[in-house]
């Protein structure tokens, strides 16, 4: 299904979401960015407000224009098998998993969410479109593959008072929903599936309601949700939540592979700490098995991910990362000082060995501008264990009441 | 299941899966060749076409069979004879005054032609034999990897850039005006007689889908030029008893080195496990065992159907179904009941090779209807008559006419199939114009469009080289990039056909350099390198 344009349509290059309307009655400071052809808000009232609604209450996110793509068929699963670098044979209909693709040298795509709704039908989930690529890869398998994201709308209900959201809202035995688990409710806003997925790191839901029920899924949440201190948030405020969760981001702690211009750029997912996801022994062939097995098998690997904790306040972005204050050895690809760990937290992409076996003396290089003037400051950096923040809640079944 | 009791299955029996068996086998490997059809030879047979009449059924002239091979398998002593060669080209003229280029690539004009212009072909043939002399190690050697390549691969690049530094400075610099430029904008700058202009622009797109003003249709020239026959650079010869000799010749050496040939036996799927091919299954089922396995059938086919694009990369997969392959020639057999009646020609005159075009630009105008799809109203022709220097091709006294016709697009528009029998009606048309009468001698014929072709040799669009002759197709990006090493991602599994650098034509090229690589990876592995020479 796709939207006519409207005839003015360059005038304002941004499409709205489904749930523009409402966003757009919120908003105080016009504070918005384009996400993959959408209009969406960096910040709707206050950066901190929204991210400590992530961690202390319950937070709303549109995630609508994450591309989503429809797979279909007595293939699918052999299909998604060979497309991404996880085992699909081992997710359950009713199942979500976080995953990765990459191309015939092995290296990353994008990473994203496959969501199994049964047998023979799945959804991918992502941040680049790959509609081409998706495609190619179908020839030879008996499987549909189409766009969808345009035909669902999608809400992210994240944080500690978000399980008490959807009992109030009508959600019925939502409680028994466990990580990465899919169901479908009926609701007073109609039919809504729920997946308990996130950005986070926290306890928390998406959902995902066709177009048309979007206005009455963002109502039902927003009413049951103003005990709980619901507060609609932008993308400012999740992105300093998935930092403390430790979770990376295409485009910004890797460059995806089809848009790297610089062959070096491009990383494997044993440089970007997916390693973990990758399935060597799985049955069947995947794109990109070759080369890893190949990679992995002579230790290959030139780079890694590492997360940092860094001496002082000041947070650390885009600073470059020295071994015993000399040699250059990486650079930072996230960095913030976390309000909820209290700590100068960072992600870093390093050059092995440094980040792997080299890991003591590390520095990092901040250039921070006072009042028009950079004061440069070489601060100690001590490679610690990713997540940053993971907390209880986030996985207890039924989820506590907060 | 027993233990395997061949070292290696080559699949297809064209003359390149006949060559690869055949130096596997002279290299100790015990070998059995798997052929669809029921006789091997592929596109290189001869057949009967009457009784009485034997034609080469598909190629028919000798331009580039690679003297290593000749040499390697001692293809003379298995029989490889030639009825004719150095042979003259002709360029047939409807007003009666054809001009012969005699001698390779035109050596010698013979007709009427201007003095300024024998010596302006006479300059520009022997810079285009040099050049292309200089391409020819590239034209046949394994193409060099351009990223982690070995001191071979440096040997090879290296051998072509001193090869064009050798050339002098003026000759460099002109080579490297001209290697990407059309034969066209070549002939336009040098030479004003059409029938000249017209065979040698014939010869730079026969075989592709390039007219003579689409970019880099001089490339496919020196590919051609590249070739030689019987010792001599860019010479043509009749094999003795046709195109089939060559691969009956081949066949003689495969079996003499312990090949095992079974025709009749289709490949249905090759066999992977563990990421290596380790056999094959038959179209009937049955299913042979072995740790190498050799395609010399289409490189796109063999991986796409036989292999199965679930056990290749996207990108390659990609990119195997991006390879363009679309023939354009169309093959007229004829059998007659006695001399074709050439205008203006002597029983010498058809011991060569004949081509009508009657100008550069009728063979473009003929380009412009299979760029869209339609059969040329006007065909140019290249047309040999074996029966004239090998007798016993046809009773006696009477003859077989071989005939190469373009342009005859594979995809044609909606409304064109039909033309089929009128795209043969124009051919017999255009013949008629310079042989008069010769319609009356036909006693049988055989016509073959590129559907046909492909119909009847799973040759993926009926095309002269298994894939498109272009510089986006050729040398390191041929079949595509990543197989251009022969091997392919599977162990195990290597490509030794036309589809594989250099192309194709009669040579055995891709199965020599194939062979050579296989042994070569072979060496260090105990998988199969030690089997054969221990037992035999
Ligand atoms: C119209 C035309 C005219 C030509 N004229 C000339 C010429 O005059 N001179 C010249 O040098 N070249 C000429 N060529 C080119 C030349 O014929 C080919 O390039 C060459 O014969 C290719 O040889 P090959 O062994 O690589 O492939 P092929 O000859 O195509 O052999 C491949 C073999 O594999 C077999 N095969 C395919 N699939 C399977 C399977 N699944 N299982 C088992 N077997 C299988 C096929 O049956 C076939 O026998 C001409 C080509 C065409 C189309």
């Amino acid at each position: 299904m796709r939207r006519a344009l409207p005839r003015e349509h360059f005038e304002k290059p941004l499409w709205h979401t489904p749930f523009h309307p409402r966003i757009a009655a919120l908003m105080t400071h016009e504070q918005w960015y384009g996400w993959g052809g959408y209009l969406s808000p960096q910040v709707i009232r206050d950066e901190e407000m929204e991210y400590f609604a992530i961690r202390n209450a319950a937070s709303l996110f549109d995630v609508s224009p994450m591309v989503k793509y429809r797979i279909a068929g007595p293939d699918a699963e052999a299909y998604c098998d060979r497309l991404t670098v996880r085992d699909v044979s081992k997710l359950k209909p009713g199942r979500v998993h976080y995953t990765a693709w990459c191309d015939d040298e092995g290296k990353v795509l994008d990473d994203g969410t496959l969501f199994r709704f049964s047998p023979t039908e799945f959804r991918l989930c992502c941040q680049e479109r790959h509609l081409p690529w998706l495609l190619d890869s179908a020839i030879g398998y008996d499987v549909e593959i189409a766009e969808v994201t345009e035909d669902i709308a999608a809400l992210s209900l994240q944080g500690p008072t978000s399980y008490a959201v959807l009992r109030d809202a009508g959600f019925a035995g939502i409680e028994t929903l466990k990580p990465f688990d899919i169901r479908a409710f009926e609701t007073a806003a109609g039919p809504v599936t729920v997946s308990r997925t996130g950005f986070t790191g926290d306890l928390g839901y998406e959902l995902f309601v066709p177009p048309d029920q979007a206005l009455a899924l963002w109502d039902l949440l927003w009413t049951a949700g103003q005990l709980h201190r619901i507060v609609a948030i932008g993308f400012a405020a999740l992105d300093l939540a998935r930092l403390e969760a430790g979770f990376i981001m295409a485009g910004s702690d890797f460059v995806p592979a089809e848009h790297a211009i610089r062959a070096d750029r491009r990383r494997s997912p044993y440089e970007i700490g997916l390693g973990w996801l990758v399935a060597l022994d799985k049955p069947r062939h995947f794109n990109g098995k070759r080369a890893l097995a190949a990679e992995k098998a002579k230790n290959a690997f030139r780079h890694c991910l590492v997360a940092l904790d860094i001496d002082g306040n000041v947070p650390a972005e885009h600073a470059l990362v020295y071994h015993r204050g000399k040699r250059e050895v990486g650079h930072i690809t996230a960095a913030a000082w976390s309000p909820t760990v209290k700590r100068n937290i960072a992600l870093a992409s390093m050059t092995r060995p440094y980040g792997d076996t080299v890991v003591n003396d590390l520095w990092v290089e901040i250039y921070a501008l006072r009042e028009l003037v950079y004061s440069k400051s070489l601060v100690r950096a001590r490679i610690v264990e990713r997540p940053f923040f993971n907390p209880k809640r986030r996985s207890a079944t039924p989820p506590g009441v907060f | 299941m027993p233990t395997p009791s061949f070292d290696a299955i080559v699949v297809g029996g064209g003359h390149n899966g006949l060559a690869a068996a055949a130096l596997l086998g002279k290299a100790g490997r015990r070998v059995l060749l798997l052929e669809a059809a029921d006789a091997v030879g592929g596109a290189a047979r001869t057949v009967d076409l009457a009784p009485g009449f034997r034609v080469p059924e598909i190629a028919h002239l000798a331009n580039r069979l690679h003297p290593e091979v000749v040499r390697r398998l001692d293809l003379k002593r298995h029989g490889l004879a030639f009825a004719a060669t150095n042979l003259a080209t002709t360029s047939l003229s409807v007003d009666g005054r054809p001009l012969t280029l005699a001698g390779a690539f035109g050596e010698r004009l013979e007709g009427d032609i201007a003095e300024a212009e024998r010596v302006a072909w006479a300059a520009l043939r022997g810079k285009l034999l040099r050049f292309s002399g200089v391409l020819a190690p590239f034209l046949s050697q394994v193409p060099p990897r351009l990223k982690n390549g070995g001191i071979a691969d440096m040997m090879t690049l290296g051998k072509l850039g001193l090869g064009i530094r050798r050339l002098g400075r003026d000759d460099m610099r002109e080579f490297l005006r001209m290697v990407l430029m059309n034969i066209a904008d070549v002939l336009d700058e040098e030479i004003t007689d059409d029938r000249l202009r017209a065979a040698v622009a014939f010869d730079a797109v026969l075989g592709t889908s390039l007219g003579p003003r689409s970019p880099n249709s001089l490339m496919t020239l020196f590919y051609r030029l590249a070739g030689q026959a019987n010792g001599v650079q860019a010479a043509t010869a009749l094999p003795r008893g046709g195109m089939g000799a060559v691969v009956a010749a081949l066949a003689s050496a495969a079996t003499a080195s312990g090949v095992v040939i079974r025709t009749g036996a289709g490949v249905a799927s090759i066999l992977v496990e563990d990421d290596r091919a380790t056999g094959v299954v038959l179209a009937s089922g049955e299913e042979i065992r072995a740790p190498l396995v050799a395609s010399a059938m289409n490189p796109a086919t063999t991986l796409l159907s036989l292999v199965g694009a679930r056990h290749l990369d996207t990108g390659l997969v990609r990119r195997l179904t991006h390879v363009r392959s679309k023939g354009t020639v169309a093959k007229l057999n004829l059998a007659l009941d006695g001399p074709p009646p050439f205008t203006g020609l002597g029983a010498e005159g058809l011991t060569g090779r004949l081509v009508t075009a009657p100008s550069l630009q009728a063979i473009e105008t003929a380009f412009d209807a299979a760029k869209y799809g339609r059969y040329s109203d006007e065909p140019a022709l290249e047309i040999t008559v074996p029966s004239a220097t090998d007798p016993a091709l046809a009773p006696a006294g009477q003859h077989v006419v071989s005939i190469n016709a373009i342009y005859a697009p594979f995809r044609l528009k909606p409304d064109s199939e039909a033309g089929r029998e009128a795209f043969e009606a124009r051919i017999l048309a255009v013949l008629e114009r310079h042989a008069p009468g010769i319609g009356s001698r036909i006693v049988a014929k055989d016509f073959l469009t590129p559907a046909d072709i492909e119909r009847r040799h799973r040759i993926p669009g009926g095309h002269w080289h298994h894939g498109e002759l272009s510089i986006d197709q050729m040398f390191m990006l041929r079949p595509v990039l990543g197989l251009a090493q022969y091997a392919t991602p599977l162990a195990g599994l290597y490509l030794c056909g036309a589809g594989s650098h250099p192309g194709g034509g009669v040579s055995g090229a891709p199965a020599l350099n194939a062979v050579s690589r296989i042994l070569a990876d072979g060496k260090g592995s105990s998988l199969f390198a030690a089997g054969g020479k221990s037992r035999r």
